[in-house]
């Protein structure tokens, strides 16, 4: 059945990626330069996966998915070179606005509290502020290192196993008795009991308890939701914003497509080559060993190492097939939990909304609606069910204010992350888009007065609109959940922690294992060492 | 106030409760002169036996015993002062809609009735068994020992966390892995690892809340179904039974123990102040004025009433006074104790079948446990709550007159705070009537056999036991507050930052139950120091 297309008669190569995400353009990268021949296999006519650029409205792009950056890889920018290759900011260390519908609305800096107008926070909070952020910084800078490196496997017995263990064991006693201990407290607490350790405001903690579970399926009131956060803290760390808890954000000129776009022009200059619109059907099995991939067209490519930057369920139930693997393992990435519950909203708008309370100098920092912990925990309840929040939490960009490039003059593009909406909504998305959009509508009315007048086009897109268009299983942003349980030595799953799989020359660079999601390109980057440390 | 000044003890546990009396008999038994210090008219804490209404005996706070270590048993000889523990076989999850599942002690009627839901399920509840039973073995042999300081670079504590990564590594590598995710998931996810059927999962999510404020959803609430499968009666993993005339038995045996021992004990006798001079411990002021020196003092109150409420601020560090104050200890369950004029029938159960005998549930999924959690996080007590019942007169006649029957009825979840209004007999009455009618659902003739029955909030247990916003733990059992964790980061190992004072409660590692190892390891620690001073 697999015959081979022309030109491509016989083409063989050191290494083919499927899937040509930034993770998966990270690690042809390092492939390349590791001097190996890397063949890239995207299936959608445009690199990226979830780091895209899209025009959801004539005249009017947006990034898709992501839409901010926070966590890419001060290393990988550095290694990959990628402002030489046509990376540029149009904003860095985005202040967060936390809106309220009955006060002023509060400006949260990386170090610092300001209110605008009259509602200042009280001073405790002011001051607590400080010491909680330089804490939580300081902890997950202990933690930093080990999202750059390879997950030691347990009892293997192998000296570089027990060493990376050591070193994280040397990390977390440097931090020192006091913080050490601290560390060992709340990593596993929620951000609900946290922030009541420290605060008052509600405001200011439901801001705070956001980034604790934005992309998660937990609530504020959830254990392990602090441990989120350190770790959302620790990529912030590793991108080179050093104690910058709440203000580490910045975008990209030309949105998120553009770094793909960046990460391509990178590969290329490698020697990486790359094909779109080449959607792989499943991944060549030949004695045991992976030996390269069929594609949808029939056409077969050889290739002694297959590197999956699709997610760990695709490529193992889908590309290789269950038949390869032993039932254990196939029963525990079976059991991975990998359904989303974050949707993204896309406004074609013809001015600036008018947020109440808002100078619109402020509009372009990233404004948040999560007016407490409470209104979070609700928000979270419904999806418990199967159900939208009745009131959802927002984070809401308008990266038109700082790239005019993105609209026609004078619009602007409203994108904003939608939290809860779960990938199995009783009922089906297909139903009730057009209910939860409404609901969307009337709550942003209600914040920036007069906004539904201003939008051209509206744009919703669930967790089963992301698993078609990105090809994410459950349409998770991290691929799989991203959870004590789910994380470092068990991602994805036991036996495939250390981006081998358990068929040899088949390797996992996505997303889906350590250290997870967010545009960080470090699995791409620990994937691709592990391939040129084995072939070596 | 008269001050009269009475002899020196070796030794005073503030609070009666079983592990205040476990620490004291061990402590006795070791020649010292011990005093134990109760502020109710009897003994107990919260394993008591009350004749709160005619003949009838309640047991009132907690209701079964299991956790109890058999090792304390035994060096206690507690059989010999009179406890009999009788397993009960068995037991039935009720479903709102009439739905049941049946449980038998018999391994093979036990598939047969899991099966009657799915097949498949009946197959993976072998697995399920296998893999908690392996679960409670690794956790067992760390009940009865201190947890160790992982900061600390002391010998012992070295020693202990070289034994604990041993221990942990003799799992090998698979069930290392399986280990670390079981202690941090949540008990919804572990057991969709396993089953498909509602009201399985349902059923056994239930072991899960008990006492929590976590909901089956919520990571972390995995572990806490192992404090509900150490059961161990005679050696039988699992096994759960009534203490022959109550849970009181229970702590009346161990005060006949620790008399026998030639310790003394003080009922109606409420401390006031624990004192300290110069750092340390020097005895107790009892409420009328008396104090009472002893050289040391063991305080088998929660670390929130020990600290907060029974020492002097100044006589405490700043820093461990805020780490007392975030001390989670939320209470989230109520209890009803009802006397009954006859058995009530339940239509779900055969007739003369052994499960009416045993544990009955009110509960049909996981999403309804964790809907009833979310009504308490709402600060309002569970509109269709978890239930676990159990009529003990059916298998110990002392508990009622005959033809007549005790009900215990646990209930989760039940706040310590109304977000509107506060507990009245007004708000008592309706979290009674919600219960009431929930059971009237499964048991058409209930109702009309109810005869008397105490309504128990949070809020009652902490006036009547002591026990910080009525939280059966003493504390919440969540990672934070776990092993080293527990009850504060570097004051695991039973002592406190004032010299001679220590802790022995269900606030301490390795947490609440009627299972004794707080008091246990408090004395070993205690008497570990006394021999270094000597």
């Amino acid at each position: 059945m697999s015959k081979s297309g022309p030109g491509t008669a016989g083409a063989r190569y050191d290494c083919i990626v499927v899937g040509g995400g930034h993770n998966g353009l990270v690690c042809a990268t390092y492939l390349a330069r590791g001097g190996r021949s890397v063949l890239v296999l995207e299936a959608a006519n445009q690199l990226g996966g979830g780091a895209v650029t899209c025009e959801f409205s004539p005249g009017f792009r947006v990034s898709a998915c992501a839409h901010l950056l926070y966590s890419l890889s001060s290393r990988v920018t550095q290694d990959l070179d990628l402002p030489a290759h046509g990376f540029t900011l149009a904003a860095q260390e985005l202040p967060t606005v936390a809106l309220s519908l009955d006060r002023t609305p509060l400006l949260i800096g990386a170090q610092a509290l300001q209110a605008q107008g009259t509602s200042a926070v009280s001073s405790a909070d002011a001051q607590a502020y400080r010491s909680y952020t330089a804490r939580l910084c300081q902890l997950a800078a202990a933690l930093g290192p080990s999202l750059e490196s390879v997950p030691p496997r347990l009892a293997s017995g192998a000296w570089a196993d027990r060493l990376s263990l050591l070193r994280l064991g040397w990390r977390v006693r440097c931090l020192g008795r006091r913080d050490m201990r601290e560390l060992l407290r709340v990593g596993g607490m929620c951000i609900y009991d946290l922030l009541d350790e420290h605060f008052s405001d509600e405001l200011l903690k439901g801001a705070l308890a956001f980034d604790a579970v934005l992309g998660t399926n937990l609530g504020p009131r959830s254990p392990g939701s602090v441990f989120t956060l350190l770790y959302r803290l620790a990529s912030a760390a590793n991108a080179g914003a050093h104690a910058a808890a709440a203000g580490s954000y910045s975008q990209p000129r030309g949105g998120l497509g553009a770094l793909s776009e960046a990460l391509a022009k990178a590969a290329r200059a490698a020697g990486v080559q790359i094909r779109t619109q080449a959607a792989v059907q499943r991944i060549l099995v030949r004695d045991d060993c992976a030996a390269g991939v069929v594609l949808e067209s029939g056409e077969a490519i050889e290739a002694d190492v297959v590197v999956s930057n699709a997610d760990p369920k695709a490529t193992f139930l889908r590309l290789l097939g269950a038949q390869h693997l032993d039932t254990g393992f196939v029963r525990r990435v079976a059991h991975l939990r990998t359904q989303g519950l974050a949707a993204k909203l896309h406004l074609a708008l013809d001015a600036l909304p008018a947020f109440a309370g808002v100078a619109p100098e402020k509009l372009a920092g990233r404004l948040l609606i999560a007016p407490s912990l409470n209104y979070l925990e609700r928000a979270y309840n419904h999806s418990k069910y199967g159900e939208y929040s009745s009131a959802p939490a927002l984070e809401i960009t308008i990266p038109t204010l700082h790239d005019p490039q993105l609209a026609p003059p004078g619009k602007h593009v409203l994108s904003a992350i939608v939290q809860y909406a779960p990938y199995a909504l009783a009922g089906g998305w297909d139903e009730q888009r057009p209910q939860f959009t409404a609901l969307l509508m009337d709550l942003l009315e209600r914040y920036a007065p007069g906004i539904g007048g201003q939008a051209s086009s509206v744009q919703l897109l669930t967790p089963r609109d992301i698993e078609r268009e990105f090809r994410v299983t459950g349409g998770h942003w991290h691929h799989a959940e991203l959870a004590l349980d789910q994380f470092f030595m068990v991602r994805p799953v036991p036996g495939a922690a250390q981006y081998h799989s358990p068929v040899k020359g088949l390797y996992l660079c996505g997303a889906g294992c350590h250290p997870g999601g967010g545009v960080m390109g470090t699995a791409g980057r620990n994937a691709a060492r592990q391939v040129l440390t084995h072939a070596a | 106030m008269q001050t009269a000044v009475s002899p020196r003890h070796d030794a005073i546990v503030v609070g009666a409760g079983h592990n205040g009396l476990v620490a004291a008999c061990y402590l006795a038994r070791a020649g010292l002169d011990v005093l134990v210090l109760e502020r109710n008219a009897y003994v107990g804490g919260a394993a008591v036996s009350r004749k709160l209404y005619r003949d009838f005996t309640y047991s009132n706070c907690s209701y079964v015993c299991s956790l109890l270590r058999t090792e304390i048993i035994r060096e206690l000889a507690l059989p010999r002062y009179g406890l009999q523990i009788i397993p009960y076989e068995g037991g039935c999850t009720m479903m709102r809609d009439g739905g049941h599942l049946a449980l038998y002690d018999n391994h093979d009627a036990l598939r047969r009735e899991i099966a009657r839901h799915s097949r498949r399920d009946a197959e993976s509840y072998e697995r399920y068994s296998r893999d908690m039973m392996r679960h409670c073995r690794f956790i067992k042999p760390l009940l009865l020992r201190a947890p160790p300081d992982p900061t600390s670079f002391k010998p012992r504590d070295i020693r202990e966390l070289l034994y604990l990564s041993r221990h942990f590594r003799q799992l090998g590598e698979q069930q290392m892995y399986d280990t670390l995710r079981f202690w941090t998931m949540s008990c919804a996810d572990l057991l969709d690892e396993y089953f498909e059927s509602t009201i399985v999962k349902g059923h056994l999510a239930g072991s899960s809340i008990i006492g929590t404020a976590l909901g089956p959803r919520s990571p972390g609430s995995a572990y806490v179904l192992l404090h509900h499968y150490m059961g161990n009666i005679d050696g039988s993993v699992g096994a759960w039974g009534f203490a022959r005339g109550g849970m009181g038995a229970v702590t009346a045996t161990l005060a006949a123990s620790f008399q026998a021992s030639g310790g003394s004990i003080r009922t109606a006798a409420p401390v006031e102040q624990i004192l300290v001079r110069n750092g340390r411990a020097t005895g107790v002021a009892l409420a009328d004025g008396e104090e009472i020196r002893a050289r040391i003092v063991v305080s088998n109150l929660d670390v929130r009433r020990t600290f907060l409420e029974t020492m002097a601020a100044a006589d405490l560090p700043q820093e461990f006074l805020q780490q007392v104050r975030h001390f989670k200890i939320r209470g989230s369950s109520g209890k009803l104790n009802i006397a009954l004029d006859g058995l009530p029938r339940f239509p779900a159960i055969p007739a003369g079948s052994p499960c009416a005998r045993g544990d009955l549930h009110v509960t049909d999924s996981i999403d309804m446990l964790e809907r009833a959690y979310d009504d308490w996080k709402e600060g309002r007590w569970s509109r269709a709550p978890y239930l676990d019942i159990l009529i003990p007169s059916q298998i110990d006649p002392t508990m009622a007159p005959d033809g007549k029957h005790y009900m215990s009825v646990f209930v989760q979840y039940c706040p310590y705070r109304l977000a509107e209004g506060s507990w009245n007999d007004v708000t008592r009455k309706a979290f009674g009537n919600t219960v009431i009618e929930s059971i009237a659902r499964q048991s058409p003739n209930f109702k009309d056999l109810i005869l008397h029955a105490e309504i128990r909030t949070p809020w009652d247990l902490e006036n009547e036991v002591g026990l910080t916003e009525g939280n059966i733990f003493q504390g919440e059992l969540t990672f934070d507050q776990l092993l080293f964790n527990r009850p504060i980061p570097g004051y695991a190992q039973y002592r406190t930052p004032v010299r001679a004072l220590y802790l022995c409660g269900s606030s301490t590692h390795p947490g609440g139950g009627v299972m004794g190892a707080p008091g246990f390891n408090a004395a070993g620690a205690i008497l570990r120091d006394m021999r270094r001073a000597a």
